[in-house]
This record gives C-alpha cells, sequence and structure tokens, in this order.
C-alpha cells in the first residue's frame, strides 16, 4: 500500500487483527479442552471473534487476503491476544483480560458516531457472553482447588505484563484509554479478588514500549502461528478456496 | 408410549416371601415382556421410565455409546486442519462443524444417561479401549481436501445409516438423531461444496480433491458395517426396531447416492467394478477389502493409537479443571444467587 490507510481503518485493523488472533489460538483447543461443554463454549467465543475479524478486515479490504498475505510485522494485535494457549488457567486468564477491555471498549465504541459503532454494537453483546464465561471460570479456578488457585494465579501474573498494551490509544478509535484503564482495572480487580486471588502487582509492560504489537511487534511465537495459518492460502497463490 | 408399560409399584412390605414372590415376578416380567414387544411392533415409542428388556437397554447403551464416543473422536481428524483453513469463511465452517460434533457428543451421552448409564462412565470405557467409536476416524486427513471428503463421503454414509435411526423405537435417541441429521446434512452439503471449489479449482486443487476421494471412498463404504451375513447384531436389533434396514441395504443406497454426486463434482470414484446394472436397477460395485476392515477395527488402523492418546491426554490434563469445577460447585452450592437477577420488591430501594 503507497496510501496511508485511513485513520478508521487503523482502528479496524487493529481490532480486526485482535479477534482474528484471539479466534485462531481459541480454534487450536478443539479436541483438547477439559470437558466436553468447553468444547462448545471455546469454539462459540472462536467463531463470534471470527465473525468480527471478517467485519472489521471488509472495511479495510479483502479479509483473505488481509489475513493470510501479510508479514507478521504487519498485525497491530496486541501482544495479549497471540500468547500460546498454555494450560486452561492461562486461556482462562486471556479470556478474561481481554474480553473485560473489549466489553468495555465496545460499550463505549457504540455510542459513538465511529463507522464502527454498529458493529461495536453488536459485538458487545458477544463479547458480554465471553466476558461471563471467563469470569465464572476465574471464579471455578481461584476458589476450587489448591491445584486450580495455584495454576491460574500463575496465569495471572504471567500475563499480567501483556495488559498495559490494552490502553494505548489507536488511531482512529476515539475512546479515552486512561477511563477505559481504570474501569478494567476495577473489574478485574474485583473479580480477581473474589476468586481469593492476588491482583499481579508488576509492571503492565515487557521490554518493549507498551502499544508494540499495534506497531507490529510480536512475540515469538506469533510468527510461527502465521506460519501454520498461512501456509496453504499461499502454496496456492491465486486460487480460491 | 403409555405408562401401561411401567412396572406395577410395590409396596416395601410386600416383598417379603421369596417363594411366591419370585413365581409372580417372573408371570410380571413375562406381562411386561409381551406389553414391551407388542409396543415396540406398534411403533409406539419407549421411554426412559418403561419397562424394557435388560438387553434391549445393553444394546442401545453399547450403540448410543459408540456413537458418543465417534462424535467426540470424529472431532480430531477435523480439528486438524482448523488453524491451517485456506479462508477465513471456510475457517468458520470447519469450526462451526467441530463445535457440532461436540454438541452432538453431548445429546448422545445425555441420550444414554437417560437409560441408567453416566457419561463419566462412558469415557472410562473409551479411554479404557473397551468401547469402540467408528472405524473411519482412525484415518488421516493428510490434506485440506480431506476436509470435504469428510464431509461429503462420511458424513454422508453417516446420514444414510442415521436416517432411519430418527424412527427408532428408543425415544430419547430417536429425538437427538433428528437434530443431529438435521445438522449432518448440512455437512455433507458443506463437504460437497468444499470438494467442488477444488474439483473446479487449479490443476492441484483438483488433483488434491480427487486424492482424498480416492483414499475416502473404500472406507466409507466399510462405516456400513460387515456384510449382513456376517453381522452379529443385525437380526436382534431389526427385531426391536432399533435397526431398520441391513447393512448391505444402507451400503447400496449410499452408492447410489454417491454416483450422480461425483459425476457432479467432476471426480471419479476408485472403483473400475462400478457401474449401472439396469436389472436391479442399482449399481454394481467391487469388492470390498475386509481384511482392511478387520485389521483397522482391531487397533492396526493409521491413527488408531493417536485419537485415543489425544482423547486419554485431553481427559486426563483436564482433570485438574474438572475438579476445581467440583471443588467449587460443592463450596458454593447456592452461587447462582449470585447470578440471578434481583427480584423487584427483594431490596429496600425497589419498593420504597
Amino acid at each position: 500500500m503507497t496510501t496511508a490507510p485511513r485513520t478508521a481503518d487503523a482502528a479496524a485493523l487493529a481490532l480486526g487483527d485482535d479477534a482474528l488472533v484471539l479466534s485462531h489460538r481459541l480454534g487450536e483447543w478443539a479436541g483438547h479442552a477439559p470437558v466436553l461443554e468447553e468444547e462448545v463454549a471455546l469454539a462459540n467465543i472462536a467463531l463470534d471473534l471470527l465473525g468480527q475479524a471478517r467485519v472489521l478486515l471488509s472495511l479495510v479490504g479483502d479479509e483473505d487476503e488481509l489475513a493470510y498475505l501479510r508479514e507478521e510485522r504487519a498485525f497491530r494485535n496486541v501482544q495479549l491476544v497471540e500468547q500460546p494457549n498454555g494450560d486452561f488457567a492461562h486461556t482462562i486468564t486471556r479470556q478474561l483480560y481481554f474480553s473485560v477491555y473489549q466489553h468495555l471498549l465496545y460499550d463505549r465504541l457504540a455510542t459513538t458516531d465511529s463507522e464502527l459503532a454498529p458493529l461495536a454494537a453488536k459485538a458487545a453483546k458477544e463479547v458480554a457472553y465471553h466476558r461471563d464465561h471467563a469470569e465464572q471460570w476465574t471464579l471455578r479456578l481461584g476458589d476450587g482447588t489448591a491445584e486450580s488457585h495455584e495454576r491460574m494465579q500463575r496465569g495471572l501474573d504471567a500475563l499480567w505484563r501483556f495488559t498495559g498494551e490494552l490502553f494505548q490509544p489507536v488511531q482512529g478509535l476515539d475512546v479515552d484509554g486512561e477511563s477505559l484503564r481504570t474501569e478494567w482495572t476495577a473489574v478485574v480487580t474485583s473479580v480477581v479478588r473474589k476468586a481469593t486471588l492476588t491482583v499481579p502487582e508488576g509492571p503492565q509492560t515487557g521490554a518493549w514500549t507498551a502499544g508494540a504489537g499495534r506497531q507490529g511487534l510480536h512475540t515469538e511465537s506469533f510468527g510461527r502461528m502465521l506460519a501454520e495459518m498461512q501456509h496453504l492460502h499461499r502454496s496456492h497463490p491465486g486460487a480460491s478456496w | 408410549m403409555a405408562t401401561a408399560h411401567q412396572p406395577p409399584v410395590v409396596a416395601e412390605d410386600e416383598a417379603v416371601a421369596g417363594a411366591v414372590d419370585t413365581a409372580a415376578a417372573a408371570v410380571d416380567t413375562a406381562a411386561l415382556e409381551s406389553a414391551f414387544d407388542a409396543a415396540v411392533a406398534a411403533d409406539e415409542r419407549i421411554e426412559p421410565r418403561d419397562w424394557m428388556p435388560d438387553a434391549y437397554r445393553a444394546t442401545l447403551v453399547r450403540q448410543i455409546a459408540q456413537h458418543a464416543h465417534s462424535e467426540i473422536i470424529g472431532m480430531q481428524p477435523e480439528a486438524n486442519w482448523i488453524t491451517r483453513a485456506p479462508s477465513l469463511r471456510r475457517k468458520a465452517i470447519l469450526m462451526a462443524k467441530v463445535q457440532d460434533e461436540a454438541g452432538h457428543g453431548l445429546y448422545l451421552y445425555s441420550a444414554a444417561e437417560t437409560l441408567g448409564t453416566s457419561r463419566d462412565e462412558l469415557l472410562d470405557k473409551l479411554h479404557a479401549g473397551r468401547q469402540k467409536y467408528s472405524s473411519i476416524f482412525n484415518y488421516p486427513t493428510l490434506t485440506w481436501a480431506d476436509v470435504g471428503a469428510i464431509g461429503w463421503l462420511v458424513d454422508g454414509a453417516a446420514i444414510t445409516n442415521q436416517v432411519p435411526l430418527c424412527r427408532c423405537s428408543y425415544g430419547p435417541y430417536a429425538r437427538a438423531m433428528v437434530r443431529i441429521c438435521k445438522e449432518e446434512s448440512f455437512h455433507q452439503r458443506q463437504g460437497y461444496e468444499l470438494l467442488l471449489a477444488l474439483s473446479r479449482g487449479t490443476p492441484e486443487q483438483h488433483e488434491m480433491a480427487q486424492d482424498a476421494v480416492n483414499r475416502w471412498w473404500w472406507p466409507s463404504l466399510m462405516m456400513f458395517g460387515p456384510p449382513d451375513a456376517e453381522s452379529s447384531h443385525s437380526e436382534q436389533s431389526m427385531t426391536w426396531k432399533i435397526k431398520r434396514h441391513s447393512n448391505d441395504e444402507l451400503r447400496q443406497r449410499f452408492v447410489d447416492i454417491c454416483v450422480p454426486q461425483a459425476e457432479s463434482l467432476g471426480l471419479t470414484l476408485p472403483d473400475p467394478d462400478l457401474k449401472w446394472n439396469e436389472e436391479r436397477g442399482q449399481h454394481d460395485f467391487g469388492a470390498i477389502d475386509w481384511s482392511e476392515f478387520w485389521s483397522v477395527l482391531k487397533g492396526n488402523g493409521p491413527c488408531n493409537e493417536q485419537r485415543l492418546t489425544q482423547r486419554r491426554r485431553a481427559h486426563e490434563e483436564g482433570a485438574w479443571v474438572r475438579e476445581a469445577a467440583a471443588a467449587y460447585a460443592a463450596k458454593h452450592s447456592d452461587h447462582d444467587k449470585d447470578r440471578r437477577p434481583a427480584t423487584p420488591g427483594t431490596h429496600g430501594e425497589a419498593t420504597a
């Protein structure tokens, strides 16, 4: 692309990539979930996110070209969503941190005059369920057995440093990052405490500056994720499926 | 089926004297059995609370369990391609399909529960190798076209087998099958459409589709089970109306459905002996290699070990999650209070 993207495109790309990448990670659970009901639930969330991604990416261009033909450095998702699944507690932590963010964000976005407002209004309803799912599992794992408590705390601690990025300004998104951070922190703190867990105290960013994913700086495992996702499409240039 | 077939309620104090009761019980059982037979013969549905012969119950549990296990093991070969689906539309379709299979597993384990057998018990038997799942899932999905071939052929064969089960004599199973068959026929059309896109695509895509059909055709024909002469459970199941058509009848029906579809797809079925028989009004087809069928069934298929290992691992690795949920439920047996919306009038401000 030679011309700079419209600001709305930048926002759609960022949010579309978040949904696309998280959907992919959740899809990796298929056939591996701890209980049959979670096979259904995780696939359901993955499908909602994939649906959102397709709408958002289509605002910017051809959904398949964007998903399958961009290099790693061109993706604009936050690093949180690309983190590997880990154990179920790790996945639930990623779901908790992200779905609370996405829910608050879409709720705000729905009331703006942004091009994305209608999508946000619809997606907020889906994401409310994702958030409920994550919160209910956080309670069960935190306040379940000693083992689940320990695993859930480990998940919360491990992914904490990817949460700061969520509140960085996104070009084209008319949302106040600081108020988003305040509300996100209040919600997450309340759920975590109710689950008898501890809110991590470490920094909310890693060695990269916050906002790295939005600038196309990703973590190592993301490249392998894309290699797997894109290889078939790229092996047959110009083919339709 | 009406309540007439339910066992008579026997008060505890009546069940005292041995010999007299045994004789009475024999008479009762004979009466119950003839009522059951009459109900089945009249095409009435048997419901969970109705009396049924132990062997009927055992046959149903075995069949429903095998079907449920097939759904959840069957997720694996297709889930194998979710992360590599070549377009977002195909990815959404595939994820939804694999999710449907998990859902089918849930309905079927629930149907088995109505016969007094828990999901945990059945999963333990699957994991221990004491119950089977459909052998077709012991074949690998080597290319993207296999996803289409599974939809078209494997789901097509499953539908041919399962549509008659919607009229099965056992109510909960029959009702589960109605819903499952609707979803399966959707999957079958999606598989066909996937193959059509490949067949009409680039030469490489066409080749991929043909290769997949070559590999899945014969195993799909084996899905109907051994020839009628060698089928061990068939006769009794037919009498009980758990089964309504023989293996060979259903296999023939499937072949006759597939031949014109293959033509529309522009693909060839890998059987030189396949041809229309004017006299029979059906297609003749080549001999099935039953030694392969028995070998896969005995555990020597390409993926038997892999499928069961993955299933066991998911179950074992998920044990701590299930334990946590149980522990939480025990601690918070009133936890759903939190989730219930406040009833108007229960809070001071609402009535003030």
